[in-house]
């Protein structure tokens, strides 16, 4: 729990700003049935967000690394689309786009896990591959659709709530059942924390190691199936550009170390809300639009430094104190026999 | 004696580590032209002899002299300028850089602030020529086989006024023909008076280069001889010490072992070991004796999958396997608990609870649990059996001790409740409390019908423990011998000594 301690200060800060600047900001309504609010939005609007770091967290806990879900989210979103215009139903749409991520992460995993790839040069192939996929999908299109049921995902809601939050709770409860109701998790963790011993013991760890990537994969294309369904269309260049690393820089926040081993989903899902809240934030302060890069890379800079223990110790513990000497070589003469 | 004052003189040596002594009081010269090796088991206290002397760690006691000259590097590299220069086991060398870069390296000859590229192969050339090596110098290193790549990290050595050679087992990855090239080298550095401080685990190839040898043995001194003064029986009694055993003998009676559990039959992986014939039978401890580096820990990785066999076949139970992988060795209920357990065995960033059920959880696959009751009942037994300290299953266990650690490796295996349990250095670094547990364990374990693979560089340990003990010498199975009244610990050194029966 205390690992979480920082991540919510820092997420808590970023509200207070907020409130400072927007007063309205924590107020929720109802409005034709459905809920709204500042708070909802960036529920709303961070969920793609969530689900791809949630799939990254794992990849990451291995030891590993995926480069490549921005692409996927844009292939998912692309023959989810094409399916749609085509006549086909939606539900062959969403099962063919997310039966196709499946296998894609399962390729990656297979690079890296069976013929021995570094994860970040096997998943560096998909992400620049990836995007032509998606812009032949496409034809080089962007595909629009009109389709309620499919508008339902991630532009809907459901029961008052935005139809994408509910879902990424729904993948949230599934990949804590299967990480910590199931033992998978502390599988991961063993491979990643150990590779060599946790094969002296048994484990196998190619399979996990497919499996962790498919399911990343699986929820790019979830996300993908989001982003193009909340705009009505599919653009294969531009859909989930960049994604990967605000998905990293989640799970680094959050508290899951890049070396693998130990990995937190409520880090995750903190780290992934801190970013988008910052959105929002940048959007309700006022920066100028050509600087919020800028801001986004400071304040990252910053919450970064502030869960680094080592870097807490220097600033506020170690200040002024003088480094030991070290005593000087002695230099002395002897005759020798 | 009196012809050659010696060009380093280390004296009364001490070096405190948190919780150990890792020296005490060692005294060791080198003389201007010899080879001197440096003799000791693991963790005798020879690396950490050469690291204080190469300024790696400071000195807490002692001092050290260097051509009359009372010294105290600060770092390698302050070392290295006044003349003693070390080359590692691992070849410190970058594979991608040329014969004549990766030789100076750090310290490129230069012109006008530009490196001077032909100065550099020239003076490249010359320095191997002292080697008697004929390189094509702007070549990369990696074209050359790992030999020559320890010569031209030993080129890069002498470059610098070398006084002090160390050489921190370069043998142990080389071929005899490999060997001896590097002997040939080492031959004519010492004609150019330089002293070579060498450390091998390979006795032959001691007695075939040493002038004399300094032998330590827990961290202290044992003495130095002239090698060929001292007998390798002599040599391996001293590196391993003759503390008479207190314990008697932990097995009464002798017992009949009439069924084969598992068998080997001409196993062997080239590089590694030899092909040897084994046979492990069901209640039956087999120890391992030999020097480190001699094969044991090879023979083990072989029974349980961890490493491919080259040659050779396995049966368990009479019927021929295929253990390609530690899992398939386990399907026949062997189990392994290696020697490196920070490497080879924990998972640092995991619970002493998770690490003790991993490799049930890897058997049973991630989508069958075990049951959380299960594994705080099967955890909370065996901290309790094996007096697992702090007794809080949730600790990390990268906070434990080495011993506890240990123990929670052994755990991981015992709940498995294997049919052959290959133990690895069981002992190694752990208290004697714990030791002797872990000892009394291995005897209630066989009388209950498990077989026991026991490897140990404790003779009287090997001795105490098993019913038959295997030798092992220069990576060979050269005897087995039943642990009768006529073993003793003399009869095992000759073995290891003599590499055939006695």
């Amino acid at each position: 729990m205390r690992r979480l301690l920082w991540p919510l200060v820092v997420l808590a800060l970023l509200l207070v700003v907020n409130v400072i600047f927007t007063p309205t900001f924590f107020s929720i309504q109802m409005r034709e049935g459905h809920l709204y609010g500042s708070l909802i939005d960036i529920l709303r609007f961070g969920a793609p967000l969530i689900l791809v770091s949630l799939g990254m967290t794992l990849v990451i806990a291995t030891g590993g690394i995926d480069l490549s879900v921005g692409s996927v989210v844009a292939i998912s979103g692309a023959l989810a689309c094409l399916q749609i215009s085509q006549d086909a139903g939606i539900l062959t749409a969403v099962v063919l786009a997310l039966g196709l991520s499946v296998l894609l992460g399962a390729w990656n995993g297979f690079l890296v896990a069976a013929v021995g790839i570094q994860p970040i040069i096997a998943t560096l192939i998909l992400m620049v591959a990836g995007r032509g996929l998606a812009q032949l999908i496409t034809d080089g299109q962007i595909i629009t659709v009109n389709d309620p049921a499919y508008k339902l995902i991630g532009g809907g809601y459901w029961l008052t709530v935005p139809f994408g939050i509910l879902l990424v709770l729904a993948v949230l409860a599934v990949t804590a059942f299967l990480t910590r109701r199931l033992a998978l998790g502390m599988l991961i963790e063993s491979v990643g924390g150990n590779a060599e011993a946790s094969r002296l013991a048994g484990i196998r760890s190619r399979g996990i190691v497919i499996m962790v990537y498919a399911f990343a994969a699986l929820c790019a294309g979830i996300a993908g199936l989001m982003f193009s369904s909340n705009v009505s269309s599919a653009d294969g260049n531009n859909a989930g550009l960049w994604i990967e690393l605000d998905a990293i820089l989640a799970v680094v926040i959050g508290g899951t170390s890049l070396a693998g081993g130990r990995f937190s989903l409520g880090g995750t899902v903190l780290g992934a809300l801190i970013i988008q809240t910052l959105t929002t934030t940048i959007y309700s302060v006022g920066v100028p639009p050509e600087t919020t890069l800028l801001f986004k890379a400071l304040v990252v800079t910053a919450v970064c430094l502030i869960q680094s223990p080592a870097f807490r110790d220097k600033v506020f513990r170690r200040r002024g104190r003088p480094p030991t000497p070290r005593p000087a070589a002695e230099e002395k003469m002897r005759v020798t026999a | 004696m009196a012809a050659l004052a010696p060009i380093l003189r280390m004296t009364g040596i001490g070096k405190q580590f948190p919780g150990v002594k890792a020296l005490d009081g060692v005294d060791l010269r080198l003389l201007p032209g010899e080879v001197h090796a440096l003799m000791g088991e693991n963790g005798a206290g020879k690396s950490t002899l050469i690291k204080v002397l190469t300024g790696v760690h400071p000195i807490d006691e002692g001092e050290i002299e260097l051509a009359g000259r009372a010294v105290a590097f600060g770092s390698p590299l302050e070392a290295q300028a006044a003349g003693v220069s070390t080359v590692y086991q691992e070849v410190n060398l970058c594979a991608n850089l040329s014969v004549a870069e990766n030789i100076f390296i750090g310290r490129e000859p230069r012109r006008w602030g530009r490196i001077d590229w032909r100065r550099m192969r020239v003076r490249a050339v010359d320095l191997l020529d002292r080697l008697e090596l004929d390189l094509d110098v702007s070549a990369p290193l990696s074209t050359y086989s790992l030999a020559i790549q320890q010569m031209v990290a030993i080129a890069r050595a002498i470059d610098i006024e070398a006084r002090v050679l160390i050489l921190d087992e370069p043998t142990s990855s080389l071929d005899a023909g490999e060997v001896e090239q590097l002997f040939r080298v080492m031959r004519n550095l010492k004609e150019q008076g330089i002293a070579i401080l060498f450390v091998s685990h390979f006795l032959d190839q001691i007695y075939e280069i040493s002038d004399r040898m300094t032998i330590l043995r827990n961290g202290r001194l044992v003495g130095e001889y002239l090698t060929r003064e001292l007998s390798q029986v002599e040599l391996v009694a001293k590196m391993i010490g003759q503390e008479l055993a207190d314990l008697e003998k932990l097995h009464g009676e002798a017992k009949v072992f009439d069924r084969p559990l598992v068998e080997a039959r001409g196993l062997g992986r080239t590089g590694a070991v030899e092909p040897f014939t084994l046979t492990v039978h069901e209640g039956e401890v087999v120890g391992l004796a030999g020097l480190l580096g001699s094969g044991r820990t090879e023979i083990a990785r072989l029974l349980f999958g961890a490493d491919h066999a080259s040659s050779g076949e396995i049966a368990v139970g009479g019927a021929p396997v295929s253990l390609r992988t530690p899992r398939a060795a386990m399907t026949h209920r062997i189990a392994f608990c290696s020697e490196n357990r920070k490497s080879d065995g924990l998972i640092p960033d995991l619970t002493v609870r998770e690490n003790i059920i991993l490799a049930l959880q890897a058997t049973r696959g991630w989508t069958r649990p075990v049951p959380r009751e299960q594994q705080d009942e099967l955890v909370g037994r065996y901290i309790k059996a094996l007096k697992i300290n702090p007794a809080n299953p949730e600790h990390l266990v990268r906070d434990l001790s080495g011993g506890n650690q240990q123990k929670v490796v052994l755990a991981r295996w015992l709940i498995l409740e294997p049919r052959l349990l290959i133990l690895d250095e069981p002992t190694r670094g752990i208290d004697v409390g714990a030791k002797a547990e872990i000892q009394r364990l291995v005897a209630r374990l066989s009388d209950g019908g498990m077989a026991v693979l026991f490897i140990s560089a404790e003779l009287e340990e090997v001795l105490r423990l098993s019913h038959r003990v295997g030798v092992l010498r220069d990576r060979r199975l050269v005897a087995q011998l039943p642990n009768d009244e006529a073993l003793t610990n003399d009869v095992l050194l000759e073995t290891i000594a003599s590499g055939g029966p006695a």
